[in-house]
C-alpha cells in the first residue's frame, strides 16, 4: 500500500463517523429551523418575538456578568498563585481546579447544597439573626452555578499567562518608581489582556449554552438552553427549538473562534 | 509591612475562592452518609442511602462505564489514525477537517443533541439502543483524542521518524505500529483519560438523546435531583465523586510530568 492511500484509509473512518454524526444532522437541524410555519423568516423570532428576545437579553446578560465576575475573581487568585511560594500552595491550586471536569448537573446540585431549602447559607444566615436566605433557584442561584463552572477554567488560563509574563517588566517599573498598584494596572493586567480575552470568550460561551446547571436549578427562570428545551420536549415545536439552536450555537461558535484566535488553545463548552 | 497586609489579603480571598468551590463538594459527601441532614450528622453516619442509589441506580452506572468505554475504543481506533494523517499529509484540506471535527467543542450539546434527534429519531431500534447515545459522545469526545495525538506529533518531528523508517523499507503498517504509535504514547494516554471523564459525565447530549432504558450516571442523577430526598442525591453524587476524582487526579499527574515548554 502507497503512503497515500495509507494515510487516506486512517482518514476514512473518521470523515465517515463525522459526516454522518455531526455534519449530516446539523444540517438537518438549520434546514428543520426554516421549516416552520413562518419559513426562513423564523430564525428571526429570536429578534422579533417579545418572549424569545427577552430569554435571549436575560442569557446574554447572565452570561456577561458571570464573565466579568469570573475573570476578576480568577485574576485576583491566578496573579496571587502565582507569585508566591508557600507551604500548601499546590493544595490550594488542586482544590481551585478539580471541578474542571464536574458536570453541570452536580454543579447545580452543588448551589441547592449552599443555597437550598436545607443548604448552608440559609443556616448560617437565620442563625445570624437575618432570617433564611434562600436564592438556589432564583438567577442568583445560577450566577452562583456557572461562577463555579468557569473559575477552574479560567483560573488556569490566566495562571498559564501569568507564568510566561517577563518579570523583569515589573522589576523596571518599580525601579523608576511605580507603585505596587500602578505596577498592577500598567504592567500586569495589559500583558494578560489576550488571556483575558480568551477565556473570558470561553465563560461567555459556556454561560450561554450551558443546559446541565440551568436545568437543575432554573424552573422560574427562561435562560436560552431552557427555552429550547421546552420548545422542544413540552410544545414539540421542532422548528423553533432547532432555529434557537441554530442561533445558539452561532453565537457560542463565534466567541470560542474568538478566544480560539487569540490564545490557540483548546478549551471544551460544556454545562 | 504594607506588603505582608497585601499578601494576607490575597491570600485570603483566594482561600474564599477554594472553600466555594471545595465546601459544596464536601457537603455533598458529608450529607450523602448523614443519617438526617436535616437534623445533621449527629444524627449518626450511616451507609444505607449508598447502598439504596446503588440499588435503584446500578444499571445506569454500568451503562455509563459501557458506553464510556466503548467510546474510547472508538476514539481509539478512529482518532489516532486519523491524527496521524491529519499531521502528514497537512494541507487546506486536513485544516477544514480539523475544523469541522472541533466543532462539537464549540457548539452546546443541546444542539448536537437535537440535530441526532431530528435526523435519526426515526429509526426505532437505533433510537432506541445505548448506541444513539454512544455516537453523540463519540462525536463529542473525538476532538479531544484527536488534538491531544497531534500535539504530541507536533512536538516530536514525527515525520521525519516516520521517513526514516520508510527509507529502511518498512511498510506504512509496520510504521504505524512500531513507530507512530508508541511516540504517540504520552498523547494517546492523556487524550484517553480525557474521553473516559468527559463521557462518564456527559449530560447535555445524554439527557436528550437517553430512553427510559439507557439512562445513564449522570442522567440518574438529574433524576435523583428531582425526585429523591437529600440524603438519597447526595450518596449518589458521592459515589459520582468516587468514579471520577481518580481520573481527575490522574489527568493533573499527568500534566505535572509532561515537560514544561
Amino acid at each position: 500500500m502507497s503512503q497515500r492511500s495509507f494515510s487516506l484509509a486512517c482518514l476514512t473512518p473518521l470523515v465517515v463517523l463525522t459526516a454522518a454524526f455531526f455534519v449530516l444532522p446539523m444540517a438537518r437541524l438549520v434546514v428543520v429551523g426554516a421549516g416552520g410555519p413562518q419559513g426562513v423568516a423564523g430564525y428571526l423570532a429570536i429578534l422579533l418575538e417579545p418572549r424569545y428576545r427577552a430569554t435571549l437579553i436575560n442569557t446574554v446578560l447572565l452570561a456577561s456578568a458571570t464573565t466579568l465576575a469570573t475573570l476578576v475573581i480568577a485574576a485576583i487568585a491566578a496573579i496571587f498563585l502565582q507569585r508566591h511560594r508557600f507551604p500548601g500552595r499546590a493544595v490550594l491550586v488542586a482544590m481551585l481546579t478539580f471541578p474542571l471536569a464536574f458536570p453541570g448537573v452536580v454543579i447545580g446540585f452543588l448551589i441547592i447544597l449552599l443555597a437550598g431549602r436545607q443548604g448552608l447559607i440559609g443556616d448560617v444566615t437565620r442563625l445570624l439573626g437575618g432570617g433564611k436566605v434562600v436564592f438556589a433557584y432564583s438567577i442568583w442561584g445560577l450566577f452562583l452555578g456557572y461562577l463555579y463552572f468557569s473559575i477552574p477554567r479560567v483560573i488556569l488560563t490566566i495562571m498559564a499567562a501569568v507564568q510566561k509574563l517577563d518579570p523583569g517588566l515589573e522589576e523596571a517599573a518599580r525601579s523608576l518608581g511605580a507603585s505596587p498598584w500602578a505596577v498592577q494596572r500598567d504592567v500586569v493586567l495589559p500583558a494578560l489582556g489576550p488571556a483575558f480575552v480568551a477565556s473570558g470568550a470561553i465563560a461567555f460561551a459556556t454561560a450561554m449554552g450551558a443546559f446541565g446547571t440551568a436545568f437543575t436549578l432554573a424552573t422560574n427562570i427562561d435562560v436560552l438552553p431552557m427555552l429550547i428545551y421546552t420548545e422542544f420536549t413540552l410544545a414539540a415545536n421542532f422548528a423553533t427549538a432547532a432555529s434557537l439552536s441554530v442561533g445558539l450555537g452561532l453565537i457560542s461558535w463565534a466567541m470560542l473562534a474568538l478566544a480560539r484566535s487569540l490564545s490557540g488553545g483548546t478549551v471544551a463548552a460544556t454545562g | 509591612m504594607r506588603d505582608r497586609l497585601i499578601f494576607a489579603g490575597q491570600l485570603l480571598f483566594t482561600l474564599l475562592v477554594a472553600a466555594f468551590l471545595v465546601v459544596p463538594a464536601l457537603l455533598s459527601i458529608m450529607a450523602g452518609v448523614t443519617e438526617n441532614y436535616f437534623r445533621g450528622i449527629s444524627s449518626g453516619v450511616t451507609l444505607q442511602w449508598v447502598v439504596q442509589v446503588w440499588e435503584l441506580y446500578a444499571d445506569s452506572i454500568l451503562l455509563s462505564f459501557v458506553i464510556a468505554f466503548a467510546t474510547l475504543t472508538l476514539t481509539l481506533l478512529v482518532g489516532v489514525p486519523a491524527a496521524y494523517a491529519l499531521h502528514v499529509r497537512g494541507g487546506r484540506l486536513s485544516r477544514l477537517i480539523e475544523e469541522i471535527i472541533t466543532l462539537p467543542l464549540a457548539i452546546p450539546g443541546l444542539a448536537i443533541a437535537l440535530a441526532l434527534l431530528l435526523t435519526y429519531g426515526g429509526f426505532g431500534t437505533f433510537r432506541r439502543s445505548w448506541l444513539f447515545i454512544l455516537a453523540g459522545h463519540v462525536v463529542f469526545t473525538m476532538p479531544f483524542m484527536v488534538r491531544s495525538v497531534m500535539a504530541v506529533f507536533a512536538t516530536i518531528d514525527i515525520r521525519t521518524l516516520d521517513e526514516g523508517a520508510a527509507s529502511l523499507g518498512a511498510s506504512p503498517w509496520r510504521r504505524f505500529v512500531d513507530v507512530i504509535v508508541p511516540n504517540a504514547r504520552p498523547g494517546i494516554l492523556a487524550g484517553a483519560l480525557m474521553v473516559v471523564t468527559l463521557s462518564l459525565g456527559e449530560f447535555n447530549l445524554t439527557w436528550m438523546l437517553h430512553t427510559p432504558l439507557t439512562k445513564t450516571l449522570p442522567v440518574g442523577l438529574a433524576d435523583a435531583y428531582a425526585s429523591m430526598r437529600l440524603e438519597v442525591a447526595s450518596a449518589y453524587t458521592l459515589i459520582f465523586f468516587i468514579m471520577i476524582v481518580p481520573l481527575l487526579v490522574a489527568m493533573q499527574l499527568l500534566a505535572e510530568r509532561e515537560p514544561k515548554s
